[in-house]
């Protein structure tokens, strides 16, 4: 066994430096590295290329972020629950490559897959495609997009082993599995971290492979956006 | 008289076919899954990465690590599953998914979509729209039939940018049932009490009207 293991945040977010492209996973709060982005922040780290499906909103995820200005460029699909990131946009103070969630989830998955571009329907005739090689497979048209190149990739399970094996909980699996091994150098953080040998390898969704360094994150918030329940009949 | 968002989720809802797999957007979409016929059998996709996604949790039960595409909390039915980003958009643009409903600002006749961006006024993102309706056979828009300035969403041309060209199928309105046909939009069916005046008047779109146009039917 090859042992991911850190005893900290701080260890395990050695090297990440000013105007580094990062990937986190998380859609909207669900599954967001909490406790990396708090360490982000406490960095002071600047000018970094931040590579997540949304941006937090204004006083939590990558909102902590934005907030301090630590981001100079976003790539995203979707921003609307964050009103800072709109002024910072709109004023352009803030670089921002908005990017069909599908496109996005791909750009990971194939630079996890050393696939370094691929051909997808998703933005042709729109804003998303100007600039973009298109061609016509089976009658409809397609644009080219090319796999992210980044440093660091920051994901977040629910479960892991020392060996960087990763189970995901629910929907807060999104992203975080596509982003494992899509950047020169993964995080994970976990709520439990158990020895190797403990989780069951037929349940693992990540191998450990795709994980260079491994810790359990000290708690968990787990801010809900939008609490929606049902009365009782 | 005009339908209300209810009303425009619940003619939605009879376009639901059993066996099918639907993606709701956010919004009116997400109307539709309170109003399925009896008798029929469909399964919600969220394209965050949940299939067999259920009502609202009581109060007390919702799980921060359980929401839709809406960020919102929901529970999960019998037969539900999970899987990545990657995986979901592919079952998207894999053609798997059977219906797709959303949301709209603009429709154009030729079936042209805006719905994610007013240029210098409102950002938000596309989010998964775009992938779904580059690849989506069945298209449903749910939308107003004309803005709060009295103007209207239903265009020979959309105005904002565009979010996918030459997709949407139908289109169900406070007022009217649309169908995207080859030489544009077809009127099918009118709210109650809804006249086919009143339509064209609220339509900046030339209309196809062919014999007698039905009220719709709940």
């Amino acid at each position: 066994m090859i042992n991911k293991k850190v005893n900290s945040v701080e260890q395990a977010l050695e090297g990440i430096q000013d105007s580094m492209t990062i990937m986190l996973g998380g859609f909207g709060l669900c599954g967001i590295p909490e406790n990396s982005i708090a360490e982000l922040v406490r960095k002071n780290v600047k000018d970094l290329t931040c590579i997540s499906n949304n941006a937090g909103v204004d006083d939590f995820g990558l909102g902590l972020l934005l907030h301090k200005k630590q981001i100079k460029k976003m790539i995203s699909s979707y921003v609307g629950e964050n009103a800072e990131f709109e002024r910072q946009m709109l004023s352009g103070e803030l670089e921002v490559e908005l990017t069909p969630q599908g496109t996005l989830a791909e750009k990971c998955r194939a630079a996890q897959a050393g696939i370094p571009a691929f051909y997808t329907p998703a933005g042709y005739g729109t804003e998303v495609a100007e600039g973009k090689e298109v061609k016509v497979f089976n009658g409809k048209p397609h644009i080219l997009e090319y796999a992210f190149e980044a440093d660091f990739s920051i994901v977040k399970a629910w479960k892991g082993d020392e060996a960087g094996n990763l189970i995901f909980k629910g929907t807060a699996r999104n992203f975080n599995p596509c982003m494992c091994g899509a950047a020169k150098i993964t995080i994970a953080e976990v709520e439990e971290l158990v020895p190797a040998g403990e989780l069951d390898p037929n349940q693992i969704h990540i191998p450990g492979i795709f994980v260079q360094r491994i810790f359990q994150g000290e708690k968990y918030e787990k801010r809900i956006e939008q609490k929606t329940v049902r009365k009782r009949e | 008289m005009a339908l209300d968002k209810i009303g425009i989720a619940k003619r939605i809802a009879k376009e639901l076919k059993d066996g099918y797999f639907v993606n709701l957007g956010i919004g009116i979409p997400t109307l539709v899954a309170n109003y399925i016929p009896e008798g029929i059998n469909v399964e919600f996709q969220s394209e965050n990465g949940v299939l067999g996604m259920g009502p609202f949790p009581y109060e007390g039960e919702e799980d921060a690590d359980l929401i839709n595409a809406g960020k919102q909390t929901i529970t999960t039915l019998k037969g539900a599953s999970f899987f990545d980003s990657a995986m979901s958009f592919g079952m998207i643009r894999g053609k798997h998914v059977d219906l797709t409903i959303l949301g709209a600002m603009e429709v154009a006749e030729n079936g042209d979509i805006a719905n994610w961006k007013i240029p210098g006024k409102m950002v938000k993102g596309m989010g998964g729209a775009m992938d779904l309706v580059a690849s989506a056979e069945n298209i449903i828009v749910a939308m107003m039939h004309v803005n709060k300035a009295g103007e209207s969403k239903i265009l020979k041309k959309c105005t904002l940018p565009l979010t996918g060209v030459k997709c949407v199928k139908k289109v169900v309105t406070e007022l009217a049932v649309l169908e995207v046909t080859d030489q544009g939009f077809k009127l099918l069916e009118r709210a109650p009490g809804v006249s086919v005046e009143d339509i064209v008047k609220a339509t900046e779109a030339e209309l196809i009207i062919e014999g007698d146009i039905p009220e719709m039917q709940f």
